[in-house]
């Protein structure tokens, strides 16, 4: 669907005729669309049209959800993420919330907790691990004396990018972002997005957004979702942001990123 | 609609707002006061309680007291040091019991059970009928968990009256008090450290004991506290399944006495009411340290969370 002109980043993740309902409620409809490798998508649209279902249903955590079914293949490399056990799958597909939600430990246990979990007790690699991962958050420099301080003793952006560390420490492959700036201030913000860019060079990364100046400033593939009344949430245009942003073909993502809904 | 709306602005106009002003600030004022009075009341009642038990109790207290056993006898002579420890073996043995049982109880009611609460399957019904159980239970007054001990402890499996039929009923008594304040403490872990786990790829255990319990910590330990003093202060329970000998016990099948039963075996049976009130004294200085300690541990916890 993402029409390239120049280079063919390869496919990461295949998402084929995707349906998702709550009960009787249906919340996606037919999504078709391949995320590219090593790539910022950012996925916009207005309240409500299933963007944070949509990339909740990577990593499967629409799952705890009872109610929840879905229909259609999401396709990570070349393997079904329905055919692989949700838990294998996270470690694989990382996530970053709306709200910063460090847990109420330290610094240093918040990132430790993830590769502990995955089986790593040499407390020598777990350092290692948290210093690297904090390095790569950008957060290192502000935490590296206080790392026995808990994590909520943070501010907010600091917070977002421990959450952001802490998702690294586990080493995914994709990162899936969920709104990550919209709890904070726009200094906070901006770090936030300088640091996604970085990011990109070693990870596929999916960000929601509600705000169009950052999806235009900090993504390289947009996806619009809309939903109406007769209609669940579904993906109406798709490309590379400077052509989403500069000349949509849809007349509805033309109303929106020009701000006349949502 | 719109009538009703005309006729309240006229009405408030006919009112006069000085007038309505001073009205309802009287009847606060007398509200206030009463509610200050009832306050008053029940802590001087409430005081005058436990300064009478400590006032009268701390004129028997000595050492000699608290290091000798006692004496048996019409008389209740001796001290109270075998009930000291009676006490303590059954604190410990009936918290070692009841706690697993009840936050295992409370983990698999909010972490394992949400899915199928409110639906109409066999697991749901269950799920609804331990919760209901559990209300009921935390209610029972406890001379019935003591005849069910007596009962199925004593009698049926023939552990006599002993510290194993008293640890067993306690851990009866108190398992609803586990359950529901860990059941809380659980409730209050906010989703976002769940998802927060889960997503980094932890099995839902391993989500559970290194986020969730942690979190909830401190409530829990509230409930094992409040537990604590629960059987510190039993007597109705320990009357019928502890027996009342005044040695030390010497292994789980032994007979005991702990403090709060001496309490009423000297008040019933013996002329000594004066050695009833100093037990009791040290019953009331032990419930209050408890509480400060609860505090203390609680404040210590927040604390240490919130990084401040």
């Amino acid at each position: 669907m993402i029409d390239n002109n120049h280079v063919i980043p390869q496919t990461k993740i295949r998402v084929e005729n995707f349906n998702l309902f709550y009960g009787k409620f249906q919340a996606l409809d037919k999504i078709t669309i391949d995320i590219p490798s090593n790539q910022i998508t950012a996925i916009i649209g207005p309240s409500g049209c299933g963007k944070s279902t949509f990339i909740r249903s990577f990593n499967r955590m629409n799952e705890l959800i009872p109610s929840v079914r879905t229909e259609g293949k999401i396709i990570l490399d070349s393997k079904d993420i329905f055919e692989i056990d949700p838990v294998e799958l996270r470690k694989q597909v990382g996530m970053v919330f709306q709200r910063p939600n460090p847990f109420p430990k330290t610094i240093f246990e918040n990132i430790a907790f993830g590769p502990r979990a995955h089986g790593i007790r040499d407390h020598r690699i777990l350092e290692e691990i948290v210093e690297k991962s904090l390095r790569q958050a950008a957060l290192w420099d502000e935490v590296k004396d206080t790392l026995n301080k808990s994590g909520l003793a943070l501010s907010g952006g600091q917070q977002q990018r421990l959450c952001i560390a802490r998702a690294l420490a586990v080493e995914p492959e994709v990162i899936l972002m969920d709104e990550p700036a919209s709890a904070l201030d726009p200094i906070a913000t901006l770090k936030i997005e300088e640091l996604i860019e970085q990011l990109k060079e070693k990870y596929t990364i999916v960000i929601v957004t509600h705000n169009m100046q950052q999806a235009a400033r900090a993504s390289d593939f947009t996806l619009f979702f809309n939903m109406a009344e007769s209609r669940a949430g579904y993906l109406v245009e798709s490309g590379k942001t400077t052509d989403i942003f500069t000349n949509p073909k849809n007349e509805l993502t033309e109303q929106y990123i020009s701000g006349r809904f949502g | 609609m719109i009538k009703d709306i005309s006729l309240a602005r006229k009405q408030t106009r006919v009112i006069d707002p000085a007038k309505n002003l001073h009205q309802r600030q009287l009847k606060q004022r007398i509200a206030f006061a009463l509610i200050w009075l009832a306050g008053i009341i029940a802590i001087t009642a409430l005081l005058f309680i436990v300064g009478y038990m400590v006032s009268n109790g701390f004129k028997v207290i000595n050492l000699e007291f608290l290091t000798t056993r006692p004496a048996g006898g019409v008389s209740g002579k001796g001290g109270i040091s075998t009930t000291i420890v009676t006490t303590i073996y059954l604190v410990l043995l009936t918290i070692t019991i009841a706690a697993p049982l009840g936050i295992g109880t409370a983990v698999f009611m909010v972490e394992y059970t949400t899915e199928y609460a409110g639906k109409k399957n066999l697991v749901g019904y269950l799920i609804n009928l331990i919760r209901t159980s559990v209300e009921i239970l935390a209610g029972v007054p406890s001379i019935i968990f003591g005849l069910f001990g007596f009962a199925v402890f004593v009698s049926y499996m023939k552990l006599k009256f002993s510290l194993l039929s008293a640890g067993l009923s306690g851990a009866c008594l108190v398992l609803p008090l586990i359950i529901r304040t860990t059941e809380e403490a659980l409730l209050t872990v906010p989703k976002s450290y769940r998802e927060g786990s889960l997503a980094l790829g932890t099995t839902k255990w391993q989500m559970i004991f290194g986020v969730v319990l942690p979190s909830a910590l401190p409530g829990i330990i509230t409930g094992i506290v409040l537990s604590v003093g629960r059987v510190i202060a039993e007597t109705a329970v320990f009357w019928v399944t502890l027996g009342g000998s005044y040695r030390l016990p010497k292994n789980l099948l032994s007979s005991g006495r702990t403090m709060a039963l001496h309490v009423y075996m000297l008040a019933s049976e013996t002329t000594a009411f004066d050695k009833a009130l100093g037990t009791s004294a040290i019953l009331i200085v032990i419930i209050i340290l408890l509480n400060l300690a609860i505090n203390i541990s609680s404040k210590q916890f927040s604390k240490k969370f919130s990084g401040k």
